[in-house]
């Protein structure tokens, strides 16, 4: 006969205000197998924990049960009460008698709770009773982590890693790390250089001993789970040889072919050969295959010809290499709505419409005006600027519903470049809401408008159109009433921050969730912001949504500290609730392997003696299993169980209902 | 209504003047509406506390000329009190009714006054009245 003792929490008046505990308490006791049973104020007191080892010991039990909140709250301190009074942990149970019980029921006569909290209690004991002693997973961890995306979050995380004394593989898509903070000339609030400040963790992260970085890369595929990852990525062919490579620029020099320059999004021309910006980390220039009439016809090849070191190879080919990691951070960052949707305010039909980026690239003093002011049309010093926030953002209708977060703060920035280059310039800027929190944002914004004379105007702009070489803006003023109409020079438009293309491809070959908008799912939106629900692989900065460049890098440097707590240990303890397969029965159907939403399931075979395949099965990667139990309802020949809650155990419970 | 801006009313100089004599800030004003709120009188002005400060930032000085909210404030600093920012209307509304004062434009004519009115009202109403609506 088992002893089994069961513990009745008031939590307060949560739970006693609807139900009856001592009641509770007292039917408990009359089941078999049930030796003790009390009820307490608050189980989870030390007082609580103290009474529950107590009568562990004392009672000899040797399973229990604690009906209280949500095991999502107190299941781990009861578990280890009971551990410390020496029985299996998963030999406690919880039953949530208050969120599943007392808080949905408001009769205080307390009739209806108290009969719910004795069915629900016993079924737990029923359950209780079939349990089997558990024993955490252990799994061995490999200290090497792998991150993706080379931007502010990826740089700051690898380097983190890196100095926890553990190796770093950074895989960026670019030819140069750095990712949009590269483009942007000064950064709110405090007005430094954004290469100023950037480039010395780009060349950190370059030097650093623990770092490789693997540039004008992809993932291709990510295979193994916490802990155990093997991942694919692929070299794209740089044409130059990284390691003999000088740097010094011959190269591009004497190429005599030029293209548009992604990294000046169109505002500048770059070489075929190129770096994309004179800072690039690593200084190896790439060939951009596509335009290279070398490549393509076999025409010119100047580059080789000047090259000293003899670097520039023609048939230089994709190459994939393997890497081994126990841990993953995905940093691949954002990047901006196309304008282009946004007919009304006639970018791409008006030359002197830009992007936000544009204009930073324009401030930039690395950037194609070398930080002069000019409009694109004629290069003329615009007098009259109006800068249009939330384009896109907060736009049901034709963009993305949420807030782009950052366009309010680099629109009250750019009013400030603006003024601070072109003294009797005027600014505009039509809002709709500004939006400034954050350690000295609102003070910043103030300062725009006060003492950089920036006119901000709360409203939309509904029309923009050209007449005589003016740029016509037509919106509102809502605080004064009134239809405004302004006679610019140019127009800058603050546009969404969505998703990079192609994160939803990456996610599906990491097993990471995203949201509608195509950014990734924290864990938890609070409480584990840079965790995903695949063990192992972690997020960090703008592929989780907008954020500005101090919260990206507490971002990496967050992911970063979980990596380093992971490696911190040679084997990581698991949860042992997972599905096993019943070798006997399993008929290889392969139906739980396609239900599995982690591909936790693989396909195992059976060999002979001589080595022949004679069977197929199963099997359960207890390292990826995260014990969802969707194998269990999915087989068809009941060969999966999930240990914790085994068919025999649920059956129990019902049964007893 | 519909307006034009322009830099040059923006930057006016009659607006920078208003500033000078009124010793206020017109930019500071973030147009949270507290004084039209507070202002006792508001409910009478053709343009109440926070739109004469939001038309002041526009350049649109002559709209506020037009409206009667300068002659209509009594100057009991309520908004000036209240006021978040620190800015006080009633020193921009008193800048305004000098600018038409100082050029001996009476607001009030002493002469049409009733003589029964004069009797009954306190003293020191009618030397406020005198301060504020002649030259
Ligand atoms: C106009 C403008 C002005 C701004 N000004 C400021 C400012 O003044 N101050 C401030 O704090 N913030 C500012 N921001 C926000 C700032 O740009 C971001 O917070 C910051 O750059 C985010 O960094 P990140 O690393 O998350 O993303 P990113 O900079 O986008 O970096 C992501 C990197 O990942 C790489 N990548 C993407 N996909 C893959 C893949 N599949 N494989 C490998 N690599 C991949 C990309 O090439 C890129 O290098 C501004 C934003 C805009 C649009
Ligand atoms: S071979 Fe291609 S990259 Fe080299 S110089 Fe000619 S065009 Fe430029
Ligand atoms: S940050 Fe400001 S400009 Fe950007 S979407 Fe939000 S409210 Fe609009
Ligand atoms: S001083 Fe004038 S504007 Fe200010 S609250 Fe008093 S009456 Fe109203
Ligand atoms: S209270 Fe001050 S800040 Fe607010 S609207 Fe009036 S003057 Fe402007």
């Amino acid at each position: 006969m088992p002893r089994i003792g069961v513990f009745v929490c008031q939590c307060g008046n949560n739970i006693a205000a609807t139900v009856d505990t001592k009641k509770v308490a007292e039917e408990m006791k009359k089941l078999p197998g049930v030796v003790y049973t009390c009820d307490y104020k608050f189980m989870c007191s030390s007082p609580g924990q103290d009474m529950l080892r107590q009568a562990i010991k004392e009672n000899k039990l040797d399973g229990l049960i604690v009906s209280a909140c949500s095991p999502h709250m107190h299941e781990k301190t009861f578990r280890k009460a009971a551990e410390a009074a020496g029985l299996n942990p998963y030999q406690c149970e919880i039953t949530n008698i208050r969120e599943q019980c007392s808080w949905v029921h408001h009769d205080t006569t307390k009739a209806v709770g108290t009969v719910k909290s004795i069915d629900l209690t016993r079924m737990t004991i029923e359950r209780l009773k079939k349990n089997r002693p558990l024993k955490k997973i252990k799994i061995p961890v490999k200290k090497r982590a792998l991150v993706i995306g080379g931007g502010i979050a990826g740089i700051q995380a690898a380097l983190d890693i890196a100095d926890g004394g553990r190796e770093v593989i950074l895989v960026e898509k670019e030819p140069s790390i750095g990712g949009n903070m590269a483009r942007l000339s000064e950064t709110f609030p405090t007005m430094d250089c954004s290469q100023c400040i950037l480039t010395p963790k780009m060349v950190e992260a370059e030097l650093n001993e623990n770092i490789t970085l693997l540039t004008y890369s992809e993932v291709e595929k990510v295979d193994g789970y916490i802990g155990n990852f093997t991942v694919q990525i692929k070299r794209k062919s740089k044409f130059v040889d990284e390691e003999r490579c000088t740097g010094c620029g011959e190269c591009i020099e004497k190429c005599p072919f030029k293209t548009e320059s992604a990294f000046e999004l169109g505002l500048a021309k770059r070489k075929v050969i190129y770096t994309p910006f004179p800072q690039s980390v690593p200084n190896v220039p790439v060939i951009d295959a596509p335009n290279c009439p070398k490549i393509q016809k076999d025409k010119c090849g100047a580059c080789a010809i000047v090259c000293g070191p003899k670097c520039i190879d023609f048939k230089m080919e994709d190459k994939i290499v393997t890497e081994e990691v126990g841990a993953i951070v995905v940093a691949t960052g954002y990047q901006l709505m196309p304008n282009e949707r946004f007919g009304e305010y006639g970018y791409g039909r008006i030359k002197d419409v830009i992007s936000g980026m544009q204009f930073e690239r324009l401030a930039s003093s690395s950037g194609p005006t070398g930080g002069e002011i000019r409009r694109p049309s004629d290069g003329k010093v615009p007098q009259n600027v109006v800068f249009i926030q939330c384009v896109g953002s907060r736009d049901e209708k034709k963009g993305v519903s949420y807030c782009s977060k950052v366009c309010c703060m680099y629109t009250a920035k750019h009013t400030m470049l603006y003024k601070h280059k072109v003294h009797d310039g005027q600014s505009y800027v039509f809002y709709m809401d500004i939006r400034s929190g954050g350690k000295r944002y609102e003070e910043f914004v103030r300062k725009a408008i006060e003492h950089d004379d920036a006119m901000y105007l709360r409203g939309r702009v509904s029309r923009v159109y050209e007449k005589d070489g003016k740029v016509i803006v037509q919106g509102a003023d809502t605080l004064s009433g009134s239809q405004v109409e302004i006679e610019a020079d140019m127009v800058v438009l603050a546009t969404a921050i969505v998703s990079r293309e192609g994160a939803d491809t990456l996610a599906q070959k990491l097993g990471i969730g995203y949201d509608k908008y195509k950014f990734y799912n924290e864990y938890h939106p609070k409480l584990r912001p840079v965790e995903t629900v695949t063990a192992g692989i972690f997020l960090a900065g703008t592929c989780m949504g907008p954020m500005d460049i101090p919260e990206s890098v507490a971002q990496g440097s967050a992911a970063a500290s979980k990596v380093l707590a992971l490696f911190s240990a040679d084997e990581m303890a698991r949860e042992p609730i997972t599905a096993g397969v019943n070798k006997t029965t399993c008929n290889a159907c392969w139906d739980c392997v396609t239900a599995c939403p982690y591909s936790a399931i693989e396909r195992e075979s059976v060999k002979d003696r001589q080595g022949n395949i004679v069977k197929w099965l199963a099997r359960v990667n207890e390292g990826v299993c995260q014990g969802c139990g969707v194998c269990v309802a999915a087989c068809r020949s009941k060969s999966v169980d999930l240990r914790g809650y085994t068919d025999e155990q649920v059956f129990a419970a019902i049964n007893s209902f | 209504m519909k307006i034009k801006l322009l830099k040059e009313e923006i930057e006016s100089a009659s607006i920078h003047h208003l500033q000078r004599i009124s010793g206020e800030d017109l930019k500071k004003c973030y147009q949270c509406g507290n004084c039209s709120g507070g202002c006792p009188v508001s409910y009478e002005m053709e343009i109440a506390p926070s739109q004469v400060m939001r038309f002041l930032q526009l350049g649109k000085i002559e709209e506020v000329m037009k409206a009667n909210s300068m002659w209509v404030c009594v100057g009991c600093l309520q908004c000036y009190s209240r006021c978040p920012k620190g800015c006080s209307v009633a020193a921009v509304l008193e800048g305004l009714r000098q600018t038409v004062l100082r050029k001996g434009e009476d607001f009030e004519k002493i002469s049409k006054i009733p003589m029964q009115f004069l009797k009954n009202a306190p003293q020191q109403a009618i030397v406020c009245g005198f301060r504020k609506f002649v030259s």
